[in-house]
């Protein structure tokens, strides 16, 4: 009988995928419940509340709203325009569920379980579809790269001049605000040494300090990047439902356009894991957990909670923001990315390696409590200086309106001018 | 280390063949999962040689590099497959397909090659070929590498290497003191090619200087722009000193 079983390791890993996909499909359907809630509470109104348990008069506090919402957008007509490009328009959401899905293989959702005392099985068990990936944070990176192909092809496959702009104007956001999601992530490698999220989560957990503490600039250019990265609000051009025509799934409908929907929503859950598990300690916190491998079903279950409480506040407050903020306008996007961000993240990178680089030395001279208070406030100052420099060399960073040179009833000044200009000009002649 | 990385892929293709009831145990899901991917990256490689459509030869080839990630991660050498991920299918591919999207024009989206093109690229393609095959058909025995032999190197003797210190390899005894060379210097000569490219690119599409005002500009009226420090573009269409009233009119309009 026992040929006929895989070998308990991957069974393991066959139940971890199943509970993984499951479990965040059903997260992301009560997470939008969650998402209308608050924003009927930003709005000061009352959120969906009715639907409960069908054919009863049981309301739940509308919990049932995601079945029901599920069970419309499925039954709707599956229509394809005759003019689209039928293989690229079906793959584009495909692509991008898939390249969203597959991030989280690698993403730790604890520390580990106690020993189980399952033959074949490692012990204690990894909260972790793949345990052995050792450069989980580049996997991490190389994925969510790759959902950019899902916004192009389905631009491009729509064959709609909106659709197709849409395509072009997101992928132009994700590909320019990768580059500081990649520069935040690597102060956090270099500074815990590691490609592999469960030994940043360890570095943390065992320092007692956060990277958000210790990089606080490089958990700056991270956050803002992981919302344009989410293309949540304020980033969120690549939708901008008012006035931007709904950008690359114009086109689509039915379960296609709730595929993209579906993991534009994973990519926040995957990018408030990524904050927690980079910048915010992971499942640690001091003085209820532990920072030791060796643990109780207590401590891993707390941890367990811990992490999830942390997930949820991040994504809480990614939905705060989306109430609360106006959108950017597209050169505003680009601006931020490209001269205030990028800058940024080199500046967080450059502190960090010279904080990693003299670190040992600092303790030997000053004793570890000193060096490590120095190590926590050298950041702290270059994040408030950097601030500042971005703030005064990057005003336009927000606003390039065309600056007015002089009053423009200035009439006399504008005609001296003039003349000026054209006998110059008469001289280049 | 790698084998459990191997065996959650591996849990895609084990669901259908769960149900039939197949001894499970007796496959050898390496090579099965080699097959697949393989097969797939062949596959969609020659997609890339028969399809005439720019935008869905550079999927095919995307789907191509990333089944080649595939074999690398199933060859437990992670770091390349990850890496192989990042550069080729999440960066350069994706700006190939917007630079192709941005720019492309009707007759440059459905490519038809000439037969010489065609002639050419099948005698270059086949050259490559038969050095690959006498390559492969030198290997004495192909032999599967049980799970237990495929090891998860990490990637921290490459990044060492890149920066000049071997770990591994034929300098690792030095570490008496002997400097070890490592891949520094072409990583290095890399770098600065990479450095002279974009400072060239720069120099290239820097915004030239324009020497007269554009008709654009006249729209603006006296409300200028400033551009640069010093000078003031004024619009050439702003009417001469005489006639101050009109003058007036135009720099009131903004």
């Amino acid at each position: 009988m026992s040929d006929f079983l895989p070998s308990p390791l991957t069974l393991a890993a066959l139940v971890k995928i199943g509970l993984l996909v499951g479990g965040l499909m059903t997260a992301a359907a009560y997470l939008v419940l969650l998402e209308r809630w608050i924003a009927a509470w930003v709005q000061d109104r009352r959120g969906p509340n009715r639907v409960g348990i069908p054919f009863t008069k049981i309301s739940l506090f509308g919990l049932g709203q995601p079945l029901a919402d599920g069970l419309k957008i499925i039954l709707k007509e599956d229509f394809t325009p005759k003019h689209v490009d039928k293989i690229l328009y079906n793959a584009a959401p495909l692509v991008i569920l898939a390249a969203s899905l597959a991030i989280f293989a690698a993403i730790p959702f604890g520390s580990v379980l106690p020993p189980l005392n399952i033959p074949g099985l490692p012990d204690p068990v990894p909260f972790l579809v793949a345990p052995g990936l050792d450069v989980g944070v580049l996997w991490v990176f190389a994925l969510s790269s790759i959902a950019v192909y899902g916004v192009l092809l389905g631009g491009w496959a729509s064959n709609n001049k909106y659709g197709f702009l849409g395509g072009l104007r997101s992928s132009a956001q994700l590909v320019a605000y990768e580059i500081p999601l990649g520069l935040g992530l690597l102060g956090v490698v270099l500074a815990a040494g590691s490609l592999k999220l469960d030994a940043i989560m360890n570095a943390q957990a065992e320092s007692g300090v956060w990277y958000c503490m210790a990089q606080p600039l490089g958990f700056l250019v991270f956050f803002v990047a992981s919302f344009a990265e989410a293309a949540r609000l304020p980033f969120d051009l690549p939708e901008a439902e008012q006035e931007l025509v709904g950008g690359y799934h114009t086109e689509y409908s039915g379960i296609r356009l709730l595929l993209f929907l579906v993991s534009e929503f994973l990519h926040m859950i995957t990018a408030a894991f990524l904050i927690v598990i980079m910048f915010l300690g992971g499942w640690h916190f001091w003085g209820i957990t532990g920072s030791s491998q060796q643990i109780t079903w207590l401590e891993a279950l707390l941890r367990f909670g811990i992490l999830s409480a942390k997930i949820l506040a991040v994504i809480v407050f990614f939905m705060l923001v989306r109430w609360s903020w106006p959108r950017f306008r597209f050169d505003q996007l680009m601006n931020l990315a490209w001269k205030v961000m990028l800058p940024l993240g080199l500046a967080n990178l450059v502190t960090v390696a010279a904080v990693e680089e003299f670190r040992p030395q600092f303790t030997e001279a000053l004793g570890a409590t000193t060096a490590g208070w120095l190590a926590i406030a050298v950041p702290w100052v270059v994040f408030f200086v950097g601030w500042i420099l971005a703030g005064i060399l990057t005003p336009s960073g927000t606003d390039n309106r065309p600056i007015r040179a002089h009053d423009p009833l200035d009439i006399e000044r504008g005609i001296r001018e003039h003349d000026l200009a054209e006998t110059e000009l008469a001289g280049t002649r | 280390m790698g084998n459990e990385s191997m065996i959650s892929l591996s849990g895609m293709v084990m669901a259908p063949v769960l149900a039939a009831g197949l001894p499970l145990a007796a496959i050898n899901w390496h090579s099965v999962l080699f097959l697949l991917f393989a097969s797939l990256a062949s596959i969609f490689a020659v997609g890339v040689v028969l399809a005439d459509n720019v935008v869905r030869m550079a999927l095919y080839l995307v789907f191509s590099l990333a089944a080649t990630a595939g074999l690398f991660f199933l060859a437990g050498a992670e770091f390349i497959g990850a890496m192989q991920l990042m550069i080729y299918v999440g960066g350069t591919l994706v700006l190939l397909v917007f630079g192709v999207m941005l720019t492309a024009q009707a007759p440059f989206v459905s490519i038809k090659p000439s037969a010489a093109d065609r002639a050419l690229a099948g005698l270059a393609g086949s050259s490559l070929l038969v050095v690959l095959l006498a390559a492969a058909l030198s290997v004495d025995s192909w032999q599967r590498p049980g799970l237990s032999e495929v090891t998860a190197p990490t990637a921290t003797p490459l990044g060492m290497a890149l920066l000049g210190m071997r770990v591994d390899g034929p300098a690792a005894g030095a570490a008496t003191g002997a400097v070890a060379n490592g891949y520094l210097l072409p990583f290095e000569i890399v770098s600065i090619h990479l450095l002279v490219v974009l400072v060239g690119a720069a120099y290239l599409a820097r915004a030239k200087r324009r020497r007269t005002p554009r008709p654009i500009d006249a729209a603006a009226s006296a409300v200028s722009v400033v551009e640069g420090s010093t000078r003031v573009e004024l619009p050439a269409a702003l009417p001469p000193r005489s006639g101050s009233a009109s003058a007036l009119v135009s720099g009131g309009s903004k």
